[in-house]
């Protein structure tokens, strides 16, 4: 910083930031703040709801607690079944769809610029529509089921397992690559032994995260008619049938809690 | 003292016969999962037909009644920021609790099971609970984000507490400082940077689902959106579709923008100034 140097030694103060960082920061800050303030400000609360909250909470308590268990016995087993079917049958879809929009959005591999943009773009528009959004669309061209579910979670998944592969293809190392190269081998063997045994452990952990993901969101698809243990939950509500909504909040929570525990202990090994 | 045998070199990629079982156990579960689910490929082909009806349905995207919109998208903006900010208001606390290298097990194990908890359940799923506890509207998708965020943030600023090196937890502990200058002068400047990170995508994070807990009730342009969607208004559906992605774009570029600031320092020049990959976002994302 220029202006400091031409000051006597005694009055040179060392600072982190230089301004223009400075004001950058405090201008965050200030956004922040009034937007905090703004939204508090503006929120619409009912008071009368909110002084209510105790007693209703309370009430909601009670009536679920004689948790319907035989009710697990029907329906509720096979909607949760059909939950973790349309996890896993998503998640496949989305990778065998992911893998080719990965691979075309890697500039290594592709080295097309304007095919790399539009990979890309495909799989930011997959990731911006959140899997309801997706159901829905899914439920008006299918109709309801777990067919609409199945679709949604893969059309969701492309962007997030595409973006993840195609990192890991970038970050692959050129030695091997080069050496394939160099006897002459076609794409498709640089392809199968260059590049994949590279981002083999990255896909799998990739592929196995996601199914974690999509074990939770499968859960919620159903409140659009898209299948699933959603659709459950979505008509033990509406009869008001708490004992049994506790039974699937239940179910829920230790499928989400067994999916991550088996996931984590898989990829512990792998990586 | 034996004579190197002349060998044929090992094959580098031996044929096993795993792969080949895992394949074939996959491709028996897809068609078990399949014919589980009712799905077939004549449903496919009856929906590809409905297909071509539905989109030109919601096309051109009607903005006529676009107060609406903006009142939904506004209010959905309102419980994205609040839940953000109460979120990592709760979060940092359970999530300190939750580190085991800093805090004893009767502490971080009750703080883990709520990480644990609150992460678990969808956040669309606990908005239906609230909405029954406080009532229809935006208060209710408040309190739901704010707990998915509580599990979000908690579990990465744990994760990155444990992380830390600890030699200058000691160095300041050897100054004989107490308990919460060690955390501001120990902890807090090495888990800063990753902080902004997940602060900044959570607000991302809450940004997209605040626009979906208006399905079961809980406030925001959702409710609008599936109202919409069930008078088979497909052309306002469209519209507020558009809304929603403009929105979320932009709340990602007010995050990448906040990254750059605090974790490149970047100023506000900096911003429009067209760079090579700057920071590259390392926080695989959950939601």
């Amino acid at each position: 910083m220029s202006p400091v140097a031409t000051l006597p030694a005694q009055e040179r103060v060392w600072q982190r930031f230089t301004p223009a960082q400075r004001i950058a920061r405090f201008t965050v800050y200030f956004v922040i703040v009034a937007a905090i303030v703004a939204a508090a400000q503006t929120i619409e609360v009912i008071p009368e709801f909110l002084a209510d909250a105790p007693e209703q909470v309370g009430d909601l308590l009670t009536r679920m607690w004689p948790i319907d268990w035989p009710a697990y016995r029907g329906d509720v087993h096979d909607a949760l079944i059909e939950t973790i079917h349309i996890a896993s049958l998503g998640t496949l879809l989305a990778l065998v769809l992911a893998l080719p929009v990965g691979v075309l959005a890697a500039h290594n591999l592709v080295p097309y610029t304007p095919v790399n943009l539009l990979a890309k773009l495909v799989l930011v528009s997959s990731r911006s529509v959140n899997s309801l959004v997706w159901a829905l669309l899914f439920v008006g061209i299918f109709g309801p089921g777990a067919l609409a579910g199945t679709l949604a979670i893969a059309f969701r998944s492309i962007g997030f397992v595409g973006k993840l592969c195609g990192e890991a293809l970038e970050e692959a190392h050129q030695g091997p690559i080069e050496a394939l190269a160099a006897t002459g081998a076609p794409w498709r063997s640089i392809l199968t032994f260059g590049y994949w045994p590279q981002v083999k452990p990255a896909f799998w952990s990739i592929a196995l995260f996601r199914f974690d993901i999509n074990v939770r969101e499968s859960a919620v698809l159903g409140l659009v008619g898209a299948g699933g243990i959603g659709m459950a939950l979505d008509s033990a509500l509406n009869l008001f049938q708490w004992g049994r909504v506790a039974l699937i909040l239940l179910a829920i929570l230790i499928v989400v809690i067994v999916t991550e525990i088996i996931v984590t202990q898989i990829r512990k090994r792998m990586l | 003292m034996t004579d190197a045998v002349p060998t044929s070199p090992a094959d580098p990629f031996p044929k096993t016969l795993w792969p080949r079982i895992a394949a074939f156990a996959l491709l028996a579960y897809v068609i078990y999962a399949c014919a589980q689910l009712d799905i077939s490929f004549a449903r496919v082909e009856t929906g590809l037909e409905n297909a071509s009806r539905f989109f030109s349905r919601l096309f051109p995207p009607n903005f006529a009644r676009w107060e609406l919109l903006v009142k939904g998208l506004l209010e959905s903006l309102q419980i994205a920021v609040l839940a953000t900010t109460l979120g990592i208001a709760l979060a940092l606390p359970v999530g300190l609790a939750g580190a085991r290298n800093l805090m004893p097990a009767w502490v971080s194990w009750p703080a883990r099971a709520l990480i644990v908890v609150a992460r678990s359940l969808h956040p669309v799923i606990v908005a239906i609970l609230f909405v029954k506890a406080v009532g229809f509207g935006a208060l209710a998708g408040v309190l739901a984000l704010t707990v998915a965020s509580i599990g979000f943030i908690g579990k990465l600023f744990t994760e990155a507490i444990e992380e830390i090196s600890p030699k200058q937890v000691e160095a300041v502990r050897a100054t004989g400082a107490p308990f919460a200058s060690v955390l501001a002068f120990g902890v807090m400047p090495q888990v800063f940077s990753r902080f902004i990170g997940f602060a900044t995508y959570q607000l991302d994070s809450n940004l997209r689902n605040s626009t979906m807990v208006g399905i079961v009730g809980a406030g925001g342009i959702g409710g609008t959106l599936f109202a919409a969607f069930q008078r088979f208004d497909y052309d306002f559906v469209c519209a507020i579709l558009i809304a929603i992605i403009s929105l979320i774009m932009l709340g990602e570029l007010f995050a990448t923008a906040v990254r750059a600031i605090f974790i490149d320092g970047a100023s506000l020049a900096d911003l429009f100034r067209r760079r090579g990959a700057s920071h590259r976002d390392r926080l695989v994302e959950d939601d």
